[in-house]
């Protein structure tokens, strides 16, 4: 969709063609190797036409040693699925747990994941990290007041246009820093399934970074409101995202007072997040919900509103987030017909709840669960599977998921799912840097950028959507080839550490033992001999990362 | 031999091509060349700020800060183009121009049957083009009927993702513009790609991703040397326009583009502000596409649409919320403009939808059906394939 005024795309470069050589592909393997050898995953410089026996002896050099990784096709399809794409170090997870305890400790993971070293320091020393949120909120406030005085003294429009790109500078910064985080645990948390749902959570309840502040909120949003939730109870999972400031400012309820109401949170809460727009609600049910949830807003600073002594028991002050009992419509209401005595912050938190738990959430949740983990068209049995669950257990997730996983009708999905961007990009460098942490995430938004699935940046509420129908058309196909290529030639810029100026100069090596013995006996005739032409081992990743297997999952 | 000339002969050979079922009417349009650009507001764009009812005092008192001022009572007031209705001032220096060279209409009250009030439910409907009731079938788009009917395979979205007016039967590609150029893949590696997919349901869209990258670039390479055409420094949808306009001129016949920011809850402004500007750079970028187009124009016709309008009444924001009908525009020098078009209700508190909206009396599929019918001549039946179920309205706009 064209944007107006609009400079949120990221210009990704690739790298210039790469050298070609009239070398025998084996030597090319080989030379390649000599080339990069910067690290032991490097050393497996497997032939491609040697059979794995031959092999062995290279392999031992690797962090995982190669048979722990080995995975049967069905394995294989199963976690290449609950993850963000299989990876050698998660086979080798699921190999020393077996299938039932990896399951389980993705379902119910814990709170602390170990990240590898690498990767985690590059998240401790973020500025959302080191800095509370409030308190960055506060600094990018004051900031922008800062921004906007030294704009207006400002003698010419250069002036005035530098000081208010300082505040947009900065608060582009903290959005990368937390899509950054978000992509590195994509990649390297051990909670692969609490990873892919935070995701999904995040485009179930969307907000869009570039509306107003947004930039130093998603953040926060994602981690504290998001991820802890992710696997519980979908109605502590509502009523975070209800009470964040981001979905409070995405979707303006903080515009939205008693004898000013705005319907826009109330419309989307029962359309996208809770009934579905066939879920049986009304326009007189959206004006009413917007009206129960009147008062719902930010606050900025220590200050709280004039009250008279009546309404100063009803405030409600979390974090910057605030219930104004004076701007709160205190009339009764009649919602999904039922009526609602107004009495203000418990009024709101019951409204919310009882949507969570209505019967035609239950049942447009687990499609939607089932439409991203399993199938576009999902099985009505599925369906009916998850919505049970999903009642039984009070609207957990967990439950939800675990139903679908244990169902007949899953398994019969497993390497049939066309992968969104998100999917490609993140599955092909899960693969290709799986032992060694990238340090500069920002090839990868530039990636995702360019096809159109950015961390945080769809503009509407209703989120990226998913299906194959989205993601497959011919011009994508091209842009996702052009991307297979920047990965599989070069490292890309993923070894620049922000403020350097050189990179590693390496490329992944895809063919690793971890390829022979699990993805390559899935490919299909064609793919195998396209690998077969490839004459140097840069352009056999790009054929790997542009076959009709790898679009998959 | 080039795709396009291929495409033809593969047509009079009546070899077997992806074309939908109505390709047995192939060619027989009398106006073949005529080009349709549908342009989507996404968000739902508030009709009653571009084309302003400004002989209404009931206009004037529902929006009493939001309003655009009656023509010549202020600098940035409505633009008169007849006794009741002026257009917004930010359009004065490009769309006016064509309205008053007859080439461009407006037509208000235009819209959906559908009321969800909802952006996605909306926006689906319309891109479909099917009926409301009865079951849909989400892989079929009206835009790609229309092509199966005039039996031709240039067509293009661009736009990052191929949406669903385009998709279909017929095998449409879409391009996203800004990413043009940017080729590593080279000939030989596309040609062992596209051997990979020999067989694979995703087959068609790798070849016609890469035919059409290859097209795109060797279109667009002219655009480089001709600066005085201003295409390198444009910027945003204006850029974005003329490279579509260009396109269009040598290559396509059936586009669609996808604008998004409409969605004016809160601080909408009136004749400057968030929706002015907007509205500015939209009216830039079209008035680019036309003088882009070049003699192309002459049968061309720009529709501009969107899911629907918003509330008459504003709101305690300053903005507007989700509303009913809309008000859509044609453009193009095959267009009968100057006027404003199609069946019309005084603007007054007894006329509005649920006492909120502007009611829809010119349904969308009716009159585009008429506009194509008009356009390439086709029968009753051909429109049936387009939109199904729906009787055509020929409100006289080509």
């Amino acid at each position: 969709m064209a944007l107006l005024k609009d400079a949120m795309t990221e210009p990704s470069d690739f790298p210039s063609p790469d050298r070609r050589t009239p070398l025998t592909r084996r030597s090319l393997l080989l030379e390649g190797t000599a080339l990069v050898a910067a690290g032991p995953w490097l050393a497996l410089a497997a032939g491609c036409g040697t059979p794995p026996e031959a092999r062995r002896p290279e392999a031992a050099a690797r962090t995982v040693p190669h048979r722990e990784a080995a995975l049967a096709p069905a394995d294989f399809a199963l976690v290449n699925r609950i993850a963000w794409g299989a990876s050698a170090s998660t086979a080798a997870d699921f190999n020393r747990l077996g299938r039932a305890t990896w399951l389980h400790l993705q379902l119910d993971p814990h709170r602390y994941p170990r990240l590898p070293p690498d990767a985690q320091a590059q998240i401790d020393a973020m500025s959302i990290t080191t800095t509370p949120f409030e308190a960055l909120v506060g600094d990018m406030d004051a900031l922008r007041r800062d921004s906007d005085a030294k704009a207006k003294e400002a003698s010419d429009n250069a002036a005035k246009q530098a000081a208010q790109q300082a505040y947009q500078q900065a608060l582009s910064k903290v959005a990368r820093e937390a899509a950054s985080r978000s992509l590195l645990r994509a990649l390297y948390s051990p909670n692969q399934l609490q990873e892919q749902l935070t995701w999904f959570w995040f485009n179930h309840f969307n907000v869009h970074q570039y509306k107003s502040n947004l930039r130093v909120m998603v953040g926060d949003y994602e981690d504290r409101a998001l991820r802890p939730r992710a696997l519980g109870k979908f109605r502590d999972l509502l009523i975070a995202s209800a009470t964040h400031p981001a979905m409070i400012r995405y979707l303006d309820n903080e515009q939205n007072g008693a004898g000013r109401i705005n319907e826009n949170y109330a419309r989307e809460v029962m359309e996208l997040h809770t009934l579905g727009v066939e879920g049986g609600y009304s326009q007189k049910d959206v004006q009413e919900l917007a009206r129960v949830l009147t008062g719902l807003g930010v606050a900025l600073g220590d200050k709280t509103p004039n009250l008279r002594p009546e309404q100063r028991a009803l405030y409600v002050r979390q974090g910057l987030t605030e219930f104004n009992p004076a701007r709160h419509d205190m009339g009764d209401k009649l919602v999904l017909g039922q009526s609602v005595a107004g009495r203000g912050w418990n009024e709101v938190l019951d409204e919310l709840g009882r949507l969570a738990t209505h019967p035609n959430t239950a049942r447009f949740v687990s499609r939607k669960l089932a439409q991203f983990f399993a199938a576009d068209a999902s099985p009505p049995t599925l369906v009916d599977r998850m919505s049970t669950a999903f009642t039984r257990s009070d609207g957990e997730i967990a439950a939800t998921l675990a139903a679908m996983f244990d169902s007949p009708e899953f398994a019969t999905t497993l390497g049939h799912k066309f992968k969104d961007p998100m999917h490609y990009v993140v599955s092909a460098l899960r693969l290709a840097y799986d032992d060694r942490p990238i340090r500069n995430a920002g090839p990868m938004l530039g990636w995702l950028a360019r096809l159109g699935e950015a961390p945080y940046n769809r503009q509407t509420p209703d989120g990226y959507p998913t299906d194959e129908s989205a993601w497959a058309s011919p011009g994508q196909m091209a842009a996702r080839f052009e991307i297979a290529r920047a990965i599989g030639t070069g490292s890309a810029g993923l070894f620049r550490a922000e403020g350097e100026s050189a990179d590693a100069p390496a490329f992944p090596r895809l063919a690793s033992a971890f390829y022979y013995e699990s993805i390559e006996p899935t490919l299909g005739k064609a793919t195998r001999a396209a690998l077969d032409r490839a004459t140097s081992a840069q352009e056999w990743n790009v054929f790997l990362l542009s076959s009709p297997e790898f679009m998959l999952r | 031999m080039q795709r396009r000339e291929f495409i033809r002969r593969g047509i009079a050979a009546g070899a077997t091509m992806p074309l939908a079922a109505g390709s047995a009417t192939l060619l027989a349009a009398p106006n073949a060349p005529a080009r349709v650009l549908v342009v989507f507001l996404r968000g739902g764009y508030d009709a009653a700020s571009l084309l302003v009812p400004f002989s209404s005092n009931f206009y004037y008192e529902q929006r009493p800060n939001i309003a655009i001022a009656r023509p010549a009572s202020a600098a940035d007031a409505a633009l008169p183009l007849d006794p009741d209705w002026g257009l917004h001032p930010a359009l004065r220096d490009s769309i006016l121009p064509l309205y008053e060279k007859k080439q461009a209409a407006f037509i208000p009250f235009a819209g959906t049957d559908d009321t969800s009030r909802s952006h996605f439910e909306t926006q689906d409907s319309i891109e479909l083009g099917q009926a409301l009731k009865g079951p849909r079938n989400f892989q079929s788009g009206f835009m790609n009927r229309l092509a199966g009917v005039l039996g031709t395979r240039d067509a293009i979205a661009f736009t990052d993702q191929l949406p669903m007016v385009f998709r279909g039967s017929v095998q449409v590609p879409n391009l996203a513009l800004n990413t043009v150029g940017k080729q590593g893949i080279d000939a030989r590696q596309s040609e062992i790609i596209v051997a990979m997919y020999q067989g694979s349901p995703f087959g068609n869209a790798v070849s016609e991703g890469f035919a059409v990258r290859t097209e795109a670039t060797q279109a667009l390479a002219g655009e480089m040397v001709e600066a005085n055409r201003n295409a390198i420094t444009a910027k945003g949808f204006e850029g974005e326009a003329r490279r579509i306009g260009r396109l269009m001129r040598e290559r396509y016949r059936l586009g669609f583009i996808d604008v998004g920011g409409w969605d004016t809850h809160v601080g909408q402004g009136a004749g400057t502000g968030y929706l002015a500007n907007r509205l500015g750079e939209l009216g830039k970028g079209l008035a680019a596409f036309a003088e882009e187009s070049g003699d192309a124009w002459n049968s061309t016709v720009v529709i501009v649409v969107s899911e629907f309008g918003r509330t008459f009444k504003e709101n305690g924001n300053r903005g507007t919320d989700h509303g009913h009908g809309s008000v859509f525009w044609a453009l193009g020098g095959a267009v009968r403009g100057g006027r404003v078009a199609g069946e019309q209700v005084a603007v007054a508190p007894g006329s509005l939808f649920q006492n909120r909206d502007y009611p829809v009396l010119n349904e969308y599929r009716a009159v585009l059906g008429g506009v194509f019918a008009r356009l390439y001549g086709l029968s009753p039946a051909q429109v049936q394939q387009v939109f199904p179920g729906s009787t055509s309205k020929d409100i006289g706009l080509v």
